[in-house]
């Protein structure tokens, strides 16, 4: 085909191009203002403050805690779950999977609002049974919301989707070969379990821990809608709070970049972890795994499943139903009291309502097909080693992962707002925040979806004369049309519930529903509340069965990512 | 309850409108047909208030009645988070807000040193706002002035154990019992939190801050914390809506603290930048007008700035309570001390 042009290279360099100045920009902002005193000068007086303040030091140690603390909890309850799942006969272990996905279209801070709902103190509804079941006295609590112990307990109910599909998904790929051997020698089911599934699925649980930890590092949303009312901060809370007039952006830039650090050691921890795994994937010459054989503990199975969906699923849910139906958020609805008033305010008295939607389900849609395009043509270049510096560009598009959503917000606010491209107070700015935001998890979804495919068939319409673009659009992508079906949900879903950047590059008239929802919790209108995060999670539960039918996967599209 | 009378210090001080000397203000403009049409164009307004969204709402909602095709979009959030989104705004040379309403009067201050005001007198201002309710330049005016007060929820706590103000909530028999909103937030906490420490000292907070309090942001939320029985006591809130609540039923009531209640007066400004002039025009004509009063008072029962508005039945005067002097000068001096110290003894 000599003699049609090849836009590869132009495209490749392009994509370079764009993502340096996606990343590189507002954390060569960062990183200079937190050198940088409140004239200009420069200094290292941010990080002294840093280092020696005890308002810095004890949120830096609340936030170790808590995500030491997430990443135990995910690991000590995804492992067994996700074995459960995919390999055991338990009865509805496929709906166990959906429900597990399903949690994730709960944003984390919703899910804050509603565990508030269920157990605060005293007005908490698991609260108020436990003192009617019991005959407690009204001063007396089974669980209080407003504690440390608490925080980690809700941060942990969602992250623990993360750390399911990571284990389930592994433990559905890995042969069933070493596990058919054990048992042919005589191995019982649980010594094939011990011996050969769980060294197997270490590595997997290390990073789901991994994964479980970071989370739980950059998380905005949870801590502020508990730690506050606590009289606690931790480090994401707390740099948000340098942000309240006069903002104090430099100590803000120190203060993220110990999360930096430690973001960026724990990811080449990770990856190193995982480097040394290597399963073959699709191809089918191994047979599907052989489920193992519960008898008579199929039952106490499901059921400790469905006890741990409760806790980010059936419990919440309930009580967001039940708090939009009613007036008072701590009274159960009844039929003289159920009311429809929060569904008025919200859709006829509020006038934040409709545009907020409008602006979410806008960047949700331009930002999933955009991330998802970059990420695909990234993931190529990586996998495929098409370009020299193929490393740079992989450790670009996962940096983002190292930096917490609001400390991003504050780069791009001051990359931003100064010529030549003056773009806070549109739709841009928070395009390019989420583009950047989710083009770590999108990059990873497609990068490990590559790797799945053999490049022998890429290969073939090379040698055939086919440019690069021209074999990653006929048939890389075909190959792949799942995996950037479910890449574009993710994308979408992760919008939706983008909290932490958009809370600081927001305008009055570029509002999004996550931070409609987070200005509504700070006047306390939990009805309304309550009715925009269904609403969101309506939306957010079509689109993914929408997306997942068009993927052609039949529900696996989310679950086999 | 006969409190010292209200007529001498209304006259002297109610308010942080700063001494009058020479009157600078604009003449006093009425609302034409012209202006209606040029609003009607703009088709579209911001209302930046600090006021909970029960009462903005539909405020809201009656001036787009009454003036089809113009929307109002209320942008509402504690005062202290809207001076940093204004700030913001200005900072990054995008201008958003139409007209702003914030329940830190101190916050007008700096906007009308820096220029970011426009001068606007409506006719209702000028004919039937006491005067020191007014800005001597005509930059801004009192909206409504509300009240942060003490409450409880009477389901947990008998009338006869209940506060009779600040000193009694340090008892320890509270302890665990009481929610508060938080001055970094909220503009009326902030003016409350100057208010107080004037009064009592910072010891006091001190010593408030180790009771262990429910800390929720907006002077908003208490009072639905306490509605929601989730506390017993609100240490303070914005009073309107301790009101709102017991009127519709809830087992709520409201305590006039024996030091003294603050008061926060809620001025309300045109933005010289205004990306709709007119309309913003108009929307501040009309809260200012009898009928604009008038419909704040009877949805919320607070204290309007109109003379010719009458107080809500079944509220008490607010010349019968004994209330703290504000002073915003002192408020814009002590803002960024007063938010320290607070972080010091709450740890938030």
């Amino acid at each position: 085909m000599r003699g049609t042009l090849d836009l590869s290279r132009p495209v490749l360099f392009a994509t370079v191009a764009l993502l340096t100045v996606l990343i590189l920009l507002p954390m060569g902002w960062l990183l200079v203002s937190s050198l940088l005193d409140k004239q200009g000068e420069l200094t290292f007086g941010n990080f002294v403050t840093l280092f020696t303040d005890s308002s810095f030091l004890e949120p830096l140690e609340t936030t170790l805690i808590i995500s030491v603390s997430v990443a135990a909890i995910c690991c000590a309850v995804a492992a067994p779950m996700g074995w459960l799942v995919a390999r055991t006969d338990m009865p509805m272990r496929r709906t166990v999977r959906t429900l597990m996905m399903a949690t994730l279209v709960t944003p984390p801070f919703v899910g804050a609002i509603a565990w508030e709902m269920l157990a605060a103190p005293n007005s908490g509804l698991l609260n108020q049974l436990w003192r009617l079941l019991t005959g407690a006295g009204a001063d007396q609590s089974l669980f209080d919301i407003y504690t440390l112990p608490s925080l980690i307990f809700v941060i942990a109910c969602y992250t623990l989707p993360y750390v399911f599909i990571l284990v389930a998904n592994s433990l559905d790929r890995m042969p069933g070969e070493l596990e058919d051997a054990s048992s042919m020698l005589g191995g019982s089911a649980w010594q094939t379990a011990r011996r050969i599934t769980v060294p197997l699925a270490l590595p997997v649980l290390l990073a789901g821990a991994l994964v479980a930890f970071l989370q739980a590092l950059n998380l905005f949303g949870s801590p502020a809608i508990l730690a506050i009312p606590a009289g606690f901060h931790t480090l994401t809370t707390k740099i948000w709070s340098l942000f309240q007039f006069p903002p104090k952006a430099e100590l803000a830039a120190a203060a993220s970049l110990p999360l930096l650090l430690l973001t960026i050691l724990l990811l080449r921890a990770q990856s190193m972890v995982l480097g040394r795994r290597s399963y073959a994937v699709l191809g089918g010459k191994y047979g599907e795994p052989r489920l193992v054989r519960l008898g008579v503990l199929r039952m106490p199975a499901l059921l400790l499943c469905l006890f741990v969906l409760a806790m980010p699923f059936f419990l919440p849910y309930l009580a967001l139903f039940n708090s939009a139906f009613s007036r008072v958020a701590s009274r159960i609805v009844s039929a003289e009291t159920i009311t429809l008033h929060n569904f008025r305010f919200t859709f006829v008295e509020l006038s934040s309502t409709l545009p907020a939607l409008w602006n979410t389900f806008l960047l949700a849609t331009l930002t999933a097909t955009i991330g998802a395009l970059l990420a695909l043509v990234i993931a190529y270049i990586v996998a495929r080693k098409a370009m020299v510096g193929h490393r740079v560009l992989a450790f670009l598009a996962t940096a983002p992962l190292a930096i917490p959503g609001i400390v991003l917000g504050v780069g791009l606010f001051i990359a931003y707002t100064r010529p030549p491209l003056q773009l806070y107070g549109t739709l841009w700015i928070l395009l390019i925040a989420f583009v950047t935001i989710e083009l770590p998890a999108a990059y990873q979804q497609l990068g490990s979806a590559f790797h799945a495919v053999h490049p022998e068939l890429e290969e073939a319409g090379r040698m055939l004369g086919a440019s690069r673009l021209r074999t990653l659009a006929d048939i890389t992508a075909p190959l792949l049309r799942t995996a950037v079906a479910a890449t574009w949900c993710f994308v979408f879903v992760a919008v939706l519930r983008e909290l932490s950047a958009a809370v600081i590059l927001f305008t009055s008239e570029t509002k999004v529903l996550s931070v409609l929802i987070f200005d509504l919790k700070e006047s306390g209108d939990v009805g309304a509340i309550a009715v925009l995060s269904l609403v969101m999670i309506a939306i957010t539960t079509v689109v993914v069965a929408l997306a997942n039918w068009l993927g052609g996967g039949g529900g696996r599209g989310l679950v086999r990512s | 309850m006969t409190m010292r009378r209200r007529t001498l210090l209304q006259a002297t001080a109610l308010i942080p409108f700063g001494a009058r000397v020479v009157s600078a203000a604009p003449p006093a403009e009425a609302v034409t047909p012209a202006l209606i049409e040029a609003a009607k164009k703009e088709g579209k307004v911001s209302y930046y208030t600090a006021m909970d969204l029960s009462v903005a709402e539909p405020l809201a909602k009656t001036f787009e009645a009454k003036y089809p095709g113009i929307k109002v979009r209320v942008e509402r959030t504690g005062a202290e988070r809207l001076f940093q989104r204004v700030a913001q705004e200005y900072a990054s040379r995008i201008s958003m807000v139409d007209v702003i309403n914030s329940s830190d009067a101190s916050h007008f201050l700096p906007w009308k040193r820096q220029g970011w005001l426009a001068a606007f007198v409506s006719e209702d201002v000028a004919r039937n706002v006491p005067a020191d309710q007014v800005d001597p330049d005509g930059m801004y005016c009192n909206q409504r002035t509300h009240l942060s007060a003490i409450a409880y929820n009477t389901k947990l706590i008998a009338p006869a154990d209940a506060p009779k103000g600040f000193a009694d909530l340090l008892d320890p028999k509270y302890l665990g019992k009481m929610v508060k909103g938080h001055p970094g937030y909220s503009g009326t906490i902030m003016t409350a939190t100057h208010q107080l420490a004037r009064a009592l000292g910072w010891g006091y907070f001190e010593k408030l801050a180790k009771q262990k309090i429910l800390q929720v942001q907006s002077a908003t939320e208490p009072p639905k914390k306490i509605e929601a029985g989730e506390r017993a006591i609100a240490v303070d809130g914005s009073d309107y809506l301790f009101w709102m609540a017991k009127e519709r039923g809830s087992p709520i009531e409201v305590v006039h603290a024996v030091e003294g209640t603050p008061q926060i007066s809620n001025p309300m400004a045109v933005f010289k930048g205004a990306p709709n002039p007119n309309a913003a025009r108009l929307l501040h004509a009309w809260i200012m007008s009898g009928e604009g009063q008038e419909f704040i008072v009877n949805l919320s029962g607070q204290y309007a700035a109109h003379r010719g508005v009458k107080p809500k039945p079944g509220r008490p005067l607010l010349a019968d309570i004994k209330t703290f002097r504000e002073d915003a000068a002192e408020v814009e001096k002590q803002a960024d001390d007063i938010k320290t110290r607070y972080a010091r003894y709450f740890k938030v």
